[in-house]
Order: structure tokens, then C-alpha cells, then sequence
């Protein structure tokens, strides 16, 4: 019960919070509704028993990628509206219409699904072992090191891609 | 009233689909990047979904691996705007098709 | 019912209250501090010495009038101090205070909760707080704050990095991201971690006194070059909310490097059995003593150097205090393995 009302209320903040972020008119209101989106999802990681994971999106994605992107709405101050100029070519309608019917799909598999009854219900196999931040970091450092490095090196040059296209001389 | 994997999948949907919409209409390239990230957090939830119904941390390491991606990408992306941005003073993505013709 | 309700709300209380009144202190003693350093007095008025100044500070910031600037963006400018103070004050809720005492029969930890990842809970919620210096100083919608606001949030970033790094070393420590935890694992070694770790507390304590934006550090509201930095268009309470977040930051970096290398609530040299009459002295005795020499090494900083210009200061985050970070990372991890 206690879970069911929990996981309700935060499905509502997290889609409120993300029909904001698109509709804000201003930028830096945009941002700030998602971090307010990020931090709810943070807290179902944890009603997920994934509390490394719900700190780390806290830490990774509140902390620092939405900064960066407060840094950049704030350096890119610009004179007229950016929604102001728009391409005839342009299909609005068409892409809204699009999203809808993926929406449309993704409703029906929902509905499909729950049609037949879940094997597994979630909170039944809570993830087993010391602690959470133990077992991820033994997958992630025995069973997934060849992906760990691969992410690493695609951090690296992500670093050198943006300082090379943000610097003005090298 | 239990919650099932599946009410997480239905979350994911429904927030994935409204980050696609800020992707299709919206114009300004900022907004429509922070619409990618949502749906990166879609994608997420339902990663921590599927890891929490078969015990098993595998979901939670990939949900970890679409963090460290959404950062690169945020990085590039944004490095990207700037460069744009001091070019043509401008971050509509409707001017920005001097690309293609 | 009273174990999982009443005792933790209880708790709320008295740490909040316990905070906030330390804040209110602080200020006063950061005046005496600073007035003693100057062969002055300080304040002398309010009560015997001034012991009743904070009082009148509340009671003047409460009832002056609060004005938002004409073309500030009016819902943002409101949440901003707000954003700064939320952060400072939920990050009490893993720091342990002391041990568990027996209370009208009944075991009561001094502490509000203790959770596995503890210690990233501390570095998570505080890195939140940026947010609130980056949009005060824009919805204020005027110059300085706005420049006050973008060091801030570069300098906050930027020194994030390195003190994290320091933290990973410490974790390689103790093998546990519990604050609980990492106090036990200073006692099972015997041996406080700033003994183990002198780099990492050096780093740490710099690092610290550059994320609460203190002295000599105090770039973001350099008065003589900023006005006041990112809060100068608030007033009133607003103001006052800035000015409580940042005292209260202080507690936290004082209270969590207590934690990490003074062995928090143990008594100096916990494994020689002949200081064993200092055990007499309860923990958390021995935790706000500490919290409280570095509350006064905060101030007695502020008192005695002169500012770093803003490019010295990123020179030092990136160029001296990362990389020594990393090699203080890779250093204790070979030693773990090695040894």
C-alpha cells in the first residue's frame, strides 16, 4: 500500500515536472523543471532498492550535466526569441501527430501487457548480497570491465571534442 | 495493490513519448536536448525496472553506462551549440540547416 | 510508533534547532575572532560582551523589508535562497553525532539514519546546491550578481572534482560509504585517517573552504570587486536564508571532515590504553570539540590571508589540487593492494 501510494504520487511529479520541461516558454525554467523531474526519479531508484543509482543521478545528472546546460542558457543570451524564426518546410503538425501515434503504440503494448499476469512482481527479488553499492560495483569491475573501459575512453574524447569545439583558438 | 514491473514500463512510456514531443516541436536546440535527456531517463527507469524483477544488477550497470553517455553527449552537444551560437547568433534548429540545402 | 515516528521527528528538531542556533553564533564569533585579530572589541552592546547580538541580527533581518528588483524573474529569485539552504541543512541527516546512548530505557543512536551510500548522499545533495547561487544571481537580473554567480558555480565545480577524488581515497580506507561505518574502521585500525591520509585531509580542507565560498576564497562575493556577489540585490529574510546557508555549509564541511579524519566521536588515540580516563568524556562531546577547532580554523583563515585572484584560484583547483588528488588515489590503491 505505503509503496503503491508512493510509486503514484511520483509517476504524477515525474510526468507533471516533464510536460513543463517541454511546454516552459523560458529556457532556465525549462532546467529547472528538470532537475525537479531528475530528482523524483532519484527517489524511484530508490523505491527501487537502487540507491547507489539514485545517488549517482543525483550527483551525475542534477549536479553536473544540468549545470552545464544552466552554464550554456546563460551564456547563449540572445537578442529575439530563439522560437521566433521558423522554416516553412517545417512540419509541426506532422511530428506532433508521430509522437502521438508512438505514444498510441507504446500505450497498447502497456495495456497488452498487463493483460497477461507479471511472473515476477516487482519487490519480490529484492537484489541480493552485502549491499547495493557492492554488488554494482562487483558487476561493474568483474562481469562489464570491457564496457566500463569502453565508457571511459568515450568520456575522454567527448572531453577533447568539446574543449576543441568550444575553445576559440587553440 | 501491488506494483508491477509493468507500472514502471507504463512511467517510462508516458515520459519517453513526452520527451519525443519536445523533440518533434520544439525549436529551440537547448530544450530539445533536455528532451533527449528525458528520454534517456525513460529508458533508465525501466533499466532499474527490469534489474529490481530479476534480482539481478545487470540493469542498474547499464543504467550506469546511459549516465556516462548522457554526459558525453551533454558535452558535445553543448559544445557544439556554443560554436553555433557565436557563428550565427542563433539556436533555433530551424537555422541550423546549413548543412543541407 | 515511537521508534519509527516520534524519536527521528524528535530528532529533526533538535538538530535543526541546534544548527541554526550554532549558526546564529557563529556570526557572533566570527566577529569577536575577527576583532580580537585586530586589537578590536567587536560587539559590545546587545548583553554582557555582545552574547545577545544573533538575537538582535534575527530580529533586524526579520523585520526589514524584503525587495525583489523590478525585472527580476520573480518565482525563480524567491526559490533561490531556498535551493542554497535545503541542500546544507538534509545533509545533517547521516552525520553521526555520536554513538548510541540509553535514554528513559531505551537505545537511542545519535544519529538520524544511517544508510549504505552515506557518505555519496553528502556529496550529491551539496552539489544540488549550486543551483541556488546560479539562479539568484541570474533572476536578480543585474550585472554583478550575475558575474558573482558564474564564479561561483565554475569555483563550486571545479573544486567538487578534487575533493571527491579525495573522498574515493578514504573510501579505499574503509571499505564502506556509511559514515557510521567509516568511524567504526577508524577504530578497528586504531588510528584516526588523518594520519593515513595527510594529502587527502590537506586537499580536503582547502577543497572545503573553496566550496563554501570562505576566505580566501570568498571570490563569488568579493566585495571589493563585486559588491556583494550573487545575493547583492536581496534583503531581508531572503538575504538572511543566503547568509544561514553559508554558516551552515561551514557546520557541514567542519562535521564531515571530523567524520572522515578525526575519527568523528572517538576520543584521541583510540587504541593506547593509557589516555583511557579520556573516554570518560562522552562521543559527542569529543564531535562537537572537534567540529569545533575547525569551525576555528575557518575563521582564524579568514582573519589572516589576503584573496586569490580568480584565475590563481582555478590554477590551483585544476593544475595542483586535481592531480594531486588522483595521484593520492592511485598512491593509496597500490598500497591497498600491496600491503
Amino acid at each position: 500500500m505505503g509503496e503503491a501510494i508512493a510509486f503514484y504520487s511520483l509517476a504524477a511529479l515525474i510526468l507533471v515536472f516533464a510536460v513543463l520541461v517541454v511546454s516552459a516558454r523560458s529556457a532556465v525554467h525549462s532546467v529547472l523543471f528538470l532537475v525537479a523531474n531528475f530528482l523524483c526519479v532519484a527517489v524511484l531508484y530508490v523505491l527501487l532498492h537502487a540507491e547507489f543509482l539514485a545517488v549517482i543521478q543525483v550527483l551525475v545528472y542534477a549536479g553536473g550535466i544540468l549545470v552545464l546546460y544552466l552554464f550554456v542558457v546563460m551564456l547563449v543570451n540572445l537578442k529575439r526569441a530563439p522560437e521566433e524564426a521558423s522554416d516553412p518546410r517545417r512540419r509541426d503538425r506532422f511530428g506532433l501527430l508521430l509522437s502521438g501515434a508512438i505514444l498510441a503504440e507504446l500505450a497498447a503494448i502497456v495495456l497488452y501487457s498487463f493483460a497477461a499476469p507479471w511472473s515476477h512482481t516487482a519487490g519480490a527479488a529484492a537484489v541480493p548480497g552485502p549491499g547495493n553499492v557492492e554488488t554494482v560495483g562487483r558487476a561493474l569491475y568483474v562481469d562489464y570491465v570491457i564496457p566500463f573501459e569502453v565508457a571511459s575512453i568515450l568520456l575522454l574524447v567527448a572531453m577533447v571534442g568539446a574543449i576543441v569545439l568550444a575553445k576559440r583558438d587553440l | 495493490m501491488t506494483i508491477t514491473p509493468g507500472h514502471y514500463m507504463a512511467l517510462a512510456a508516458a515520459l519517453f513519448a513526452i520527451g519525443l514531443i519536445g523533440v518533434m516541436v520544439r525549436r529551440n536546440i537547448i530544450i530539445v536536448f533536455m528532451s533527449i535527456e528525458l528520454m534517456l531517463n525513460a529508458v533508465n527507469i525501466n533499466l532499474v525496472a527490469f534489474s529490481q524483477m530479476y534480482g539481478h544488477v545487470t540493469g542498474q550497470v547499464f543504467a550506469l553506462f546511459v549516465v556516462a553517455l548522457a554526459a558525453a553527449e551533454a558535452a558535445v552537444g553543448l559544445g557544439i551549440i556554443l560554436a553555433f551560437y557565436r557563428n550565427k547568433e542563433t539556436v533555433n534548429i530551424d537555422e541550423m540547416s546549413i548543412m543541407r540545402w | 510508533m515511537i521508534d519509527s515516528v516520534l524519536i527521528p521527528l524528535f530528532k529533526i528538531v533538535i538538530l535543526l534547532v541546534g544548527v541554526l542556533t550554532a549558526v546564529a553564533y557563529m556570526v557572533l564569533l566570527e566577529r569577536k575572532v575577527q576583532a580580537w585579530v585586530q586589537v578590536r572589541l567587536g560587539p559590545m552592546r546587545v548583553g554582557p560582551h555582545g552574547v545577545l547580538q544573533p538575537i538582535a541580527d534575527v530580529v533586524k533581518l526579520i523585520i526589514k523589508e524584503d525587495i525583489t528588483p523590478a525585472r527580476a524573474d520573480r518565482w525563480v529569485y524567491t526559490l533561490a535562497p531556498i535551493l542554497v539552504l535545503v541542500p546544507a541543512l538534509i545533509v545533517f541527516a547521516v552525520i553521526p553525532i555520536g554513538e548510541s546512548i540509553t535514554m528513559f530505557g531505551r537505545e537511542v543512536p545519535l544519529y538520524l539514519t544511517d544508510i549504505n551510500v552515506g557518505l555519496l548522499y553528502i556529496v550529491s545533495v551539496s552539489s544540488v546546491g549550486v543551483y541556488g547561487i546560479i539562479l539568484g544571481g541570474w533572476a536578480s537580473n543585474s550585472k554583478y550578481p550575475l558575474l558573482g554567480a558564474l564564479r561561483a558555480s565554475a569555483q563550486l565545480v571545479s573544486y567538487e572534482v578534487a575533493v571527491t577524488m579525495t573522498l574515493v581515497s578514504l573510501i579505499l580506507m574503509a571499505g564502506t560509504l556509511s559514515m557510521v561505518g567509516i568511524v567504526e574502521a577508524q577504530r578497528e585500525a586504531g588510528l584516526w585517517y588523518i594520519f593515513v591520509q595527510p594529502v587527502a585531509f590537506v586537499i580536503f580542507l582547502i577543497g572545503g573552504l573553496a566550496e563554501t565560498n570562505r576566505a580566501p576564497f570568498d571570490m563569488p562575493e568579493a566585495e571589493s570587486e563585486l559588491v556583494a556577489g550573487f545575493h547583492t540585490e536581496y534583503s531581508g529574510i531572503r538575504f538572511a536564508l543566503f547568509f544561514l546557508a553559508e554558516y551552515a555549509n561551514m557546520i557541514v564541511v567542519s562535521a564531515v571532515a571530523t567524520t572522515l579524519f578525526l575519527g568523528g566521536w572517538l576520543r584521541p588515540f583510540p587504541n593506547v590504553a593509557v589516555l583511557a580516563p579520556l573516554g570518560l568524556v562522552p562521543g559527542w562531546a569529543w564531535f562537537l570539540l572537534k567540529t569545533f577547532l575547525f569551525l576555528y580554523f575557518f575563521l582564524q583563515v579568514r582573519a589572516t590571508l589576503p584573496r586569490y585572484r580568480y584565475d590563481q584560484l582555478m590554477r590551483l583547483g585544476w593544475k595542483v589540487l586535481i592531480p594531486l588528488a588522483i595521484a593520492n588515489l592511485f598512491v593509496t590503491g597500490a598500497a591497498r593492494v600491496l600491503l
